[in-house]
């Protein structure tokens, strides 16, 4: 296929990844991924048992759905199931359990709680069904806040009366201080998230380096672009050097998108405070419908519960968001909480480190992996496609 | 079918631990626990059925499993395979039955509809447990308001995949919902063969070295079914559903005398599904290679596109086979030698261990672990 099986040439990997453990030295690597696309591509295609044992790549917090806080998945079944409501959602959303279920379960509940792969599809809905009244729960960092609000402008000039929006946006920049701020925390760089910068560019990481001294290289979401994203890491290192990285150059433009960026500031405004699945309140690290959008912003138009939910005592996501515990160090990990019965933020959206990792990884990254490498069969690699 | 609660089962705590204790990396000895909690037996826990019981991943084997199974329990049911073998006196072989429901929507896409699914689905599930598909019989559920020429037009489509798959339909039954209480139309059939040596099929016969085999392209009817309904803005003009009977290719194995151990359609659920549940039932490793799975261009670009795996998506003329090593390569040209198997190819082995787990390495040179698909709210697919 074209245009992606070029990102993913072996032969090319294992050089990339034989210059790594080249240059990677006795010393132990943490590298983190902010965003949950990238974890997905780690597991999916088996990175780590491509790089050297002592580089070890962390799985940070850039999962959407992951860092939606229990209350907010209760305002938005509230919402689905009030009369005449259709809610529309991104698929993965609608698992993840509430204090109360989920959306699939409120579904089932006789709730009209739809899949979308697209707030366009919501708007299509809505004018379909003009007698109902259609939410979009939207969710997502800088990367599809973009699509929402153009989405509300669209509903605006076309006149839509029954379009709403429930927005939890949030913006990458603030959560990633918070995990630099961590006194627990050892990292010695970072892997920046390649589909926010195409709409933010690089320069909003320069902190990072400034006040921190971490590097950053923006990558892309191909294994080779992580391979040599963590090659690019270490080479700042190595070469006494802290900078911002562009290596998504083919995506992502330094300055970003300044069309993307005027729409967000058309339609949203930075709340003061929002919570973190795993991570807590965090300033201003979210987005909400400026006052020009107000008839279309669910929180106003509709009365939600807004209630506070804790996150789950056992549950130790934050941890493992800030990379302080590998997912299988959690006490519930792969027990109490699996995919089927997701306790964790973590273990919910297939983009969360511990979904990847009891998904995908698990025995990759086991003691014996060179016992579960030598049961692959070698017949048929190569063989044409 | 029923458990003593806290017996010393295996998974139950104390096996657990045991287990967990046996091995001192912590690491693996979290790896190992997990392992231990997959082979129990899984309870149904949710209080309402969701789509996701019906997306042929965890929650459809655990609503089978836990409600269907432990309550209608009997020894041939116990097998869950894709049809029983039933024992007749006086008969010469053992009959194989099964049934299947299509609730497809659209009726019809691009490469077939319900009707002809609702034949080569069944004979399909008869073919794989190496019975010769016989007789049908099929029950209609008609919504009020279904318009009659779409519906002659399914039927007719019926009688032609009938022919083709040398089974005729020989009774019926049909019902009419008023409109609403069904969504246009809803077909089921069940299903008769002849299986001529009983036991020479089974999940039990798989044994650490077995080949797998597949027969063609992963992929190409869950696909065009989700383009078709219109739900994502998508075109793949060359994409068609694979639906197909798969008896001749299988007979031209059977009659061959390859040693075939087990076979399985991968419909609902993919292929990583049915080596999943070969993988659990006969407690081996199965082990795939990414680079030898045949998946079509479409497939991988719709895929690629909605973010899934095509090793999940659902088939309808497409089964696994495992077959003994040495007879593995005379399989394969058999089965290329069919115009069903026409892309027929290896893509792995069975292993000793671990077991109950399917690996995949990855075409980048990487390996994971392929799991049961986790409630997928995936559209209707057949």
């Amino acid at each position: 296929m074209k245009f992606a099986d070029e990102f993913r040439d072996a032969g090319l990997a294992r050089t990339v990844a034989a210059r790594i453990a080249a240059e990677c030295g006795e010393r132990h690597w943490k590298i983190m991924e902010v965003c949950g696309g990238h974890t997905h591509t780690i597991f999916k295609y088996g990175i780590e048992d491509l790089l050297p044992p002592g580089v070890e790549l962390v799985h940070g917090p850039g999962c959407p759905v992951c860092v939606i806080p229990m209350g907010r998945l209760d305002d938005g079944i509230a919402l689905a199931r009030q009369d005449g409501v259709i809610l529309t959602c991104f698929g993965d959303l609608m698992r993840v359990p509430g204090s109360d279920g989920s959306l699939l379960d409120a579904r089932a509940g006789g709730a009209d709680v739809r899949m979308v792969y697209s707030p366009l599809d919501a708007l299509k809905i809505a004018r379909d069904n003009p007698d109902r009244r259609v939410v979009f729960y939207a969710i997502g960092f800088e990367t599809t806040a973009p699509s929402t609000a153009l989405t509300l402008l669209r509903a605006r000039a076309e006149g839509l009366g029954n379009f709403f929006v429930f927005c939890n946006h949030v913006t990458i920049i603030p959560p990633m201080k918070a995990i630099l701020d961590s006194p627990d925390l050892r990292l010695d760089g970072f892997l920046g998230p390649g589909h926010v910068s195409t709409v933010v560019g690089i320069r909003p990481y320069e902190f990072v380096t400034r006040s921190y001294g971490k590097p950053v290289v923006v990558v892309g979401f191909e294994p080779l672009d992580i391979l040599q994203g963590v090659h690019m890491v270490i080479r700042q290192v190595l070469e006494g050097r802290c900078e911002v990285e562009n290596q998504y150059r083919r995506v992502v433009h330094d300055e970003g998108n300044p069309k993307a960026l005027d729409v967000l500031a058309r339609v949203f405004r930075i709340r003061p405070h929002f919570e973190w699945r795993g991570l807590g309140f965090i300033s201003q690290s979210a987005l909400e419908l400026n006052d020009d959008f107000a008839d279309m912003d669910a929180e106003k138009v509709f009365t939600v519960p807004g209630v506070r939910v804790a996150d789950p005592k056992a549950c130790q996501c934050g941890e493992v968001l800030k990379g302080v515990l590998k997912p299988w160090e959690c006490k519930v990990f792969g027990t109490a909480c699996t995919p089927e019965t997701p306790i964790g933020t973590c273990m919910v959206s297939s983009e969360g480190a511990c979904a990847a990792y009891y998904n995908f990884g698990r025995y990759s990254r086991a003691r014996d992996r060179e016992t579960a490498l030598r049961a692959l069969p070698v017949t048929a690699a190569g063989a044409p496609r | 079918m029923s458990e003593p609660a806290g017996g010393h089962r295996a998974g139950s705590g104390a096996a657990i631990r045991a287990a967990a204790e046996s091995v001192t990396d912590p690491e693996q000895r979290v790896l190992q626990r997990i392992a231990e909690i997959r082979k129990r037996r899984p309870a149904l826990r949710e209080t309402a059925i969701s789509m996701s019981h019906g997306a042929g991943g965890r929650a459809g084997h655990t609503l089978t499993q836990a409600l269907f199974a432990a309550v209608l329990g009997n020894p041939y049911l116990d097998q869950l395979g894709d049809q029983a073998v039933v024992p007749v006196a006086g008969l010469d072989g053992a009959l194989a039955v099964t049934t299947d429901s299509f609730v497809v929507s659209p009726l019809v896409f691009p490469g077939g509809d319900i009707g002809e699914l609702a034949v080569n689905g069944t004979v399909n599930d008869l073919a794989v447990g190496g019975a010769q598909p016989l007789y049908l019989t099929a029950a209609f559920v008609l919504e009020e308001g279904l318009d009659v020429a779409l519906l002659r037009g399914i039927v007719e489509s019926m009688r032609r995949a009938a022919d083709r798959a040398g089974v005729e339909v020989v009774a019926g039954d049909t019902k009419v919902v008023p409109r609403g209480k069904a969504d246009q139309l809803f077909i089921t059939t069940t299903g008769v063969g002849l299986v001529r040596q009983p036991g020479r099929l089974g999940v039990h016969r798989i044994q650490a070295g077995d080949a797998v085999l597949l027969s063609g392209a992963i992929g190409d009817h869950g696909a065009t079914v989700m383009l078709a309904r219109g739900d994502v803005d998508l075109e793949a003009p060359g994409l068609r559903s694979d639906t197909m009977a798969l008896w001749p290719l299988v007979a031209a194995l059977l009659d061959a005398d390859v040693e075939v151990h087990f076979m399985r359609d991968a419909t609902r659920g993919g292929v990583a599904t049915v080596l999943n549940e070969a993988a659990q039932q006969a407690g081996v490793a199965v082990a795939i290679d990414e680079e030898a799975l045949p998946v079509h261009d479409e497939v991988r670009g719709v895929a690629e596109i909605l973010g899934i795996d095509p090793l999940y998506i659902a088939n309808e003329g497409k089964l696994v086979a495992v077959v003994a090593a040495a007879d593995a390569e005379r399989a394969v040209a058999i089965m290329r030698s069919t115009p069903e198997g026409a892309e027929a190819t290896r893509i792995g082995e069975v292993r000793a261990d671990p077991p109950a787990m399917v690996f995949i390495r990855t075409a980048f040179g990487g390996t994971r672990v392929v799991d049961m698909l986790v409630g997928d709210p995936l559209p209707r697919i057949c």
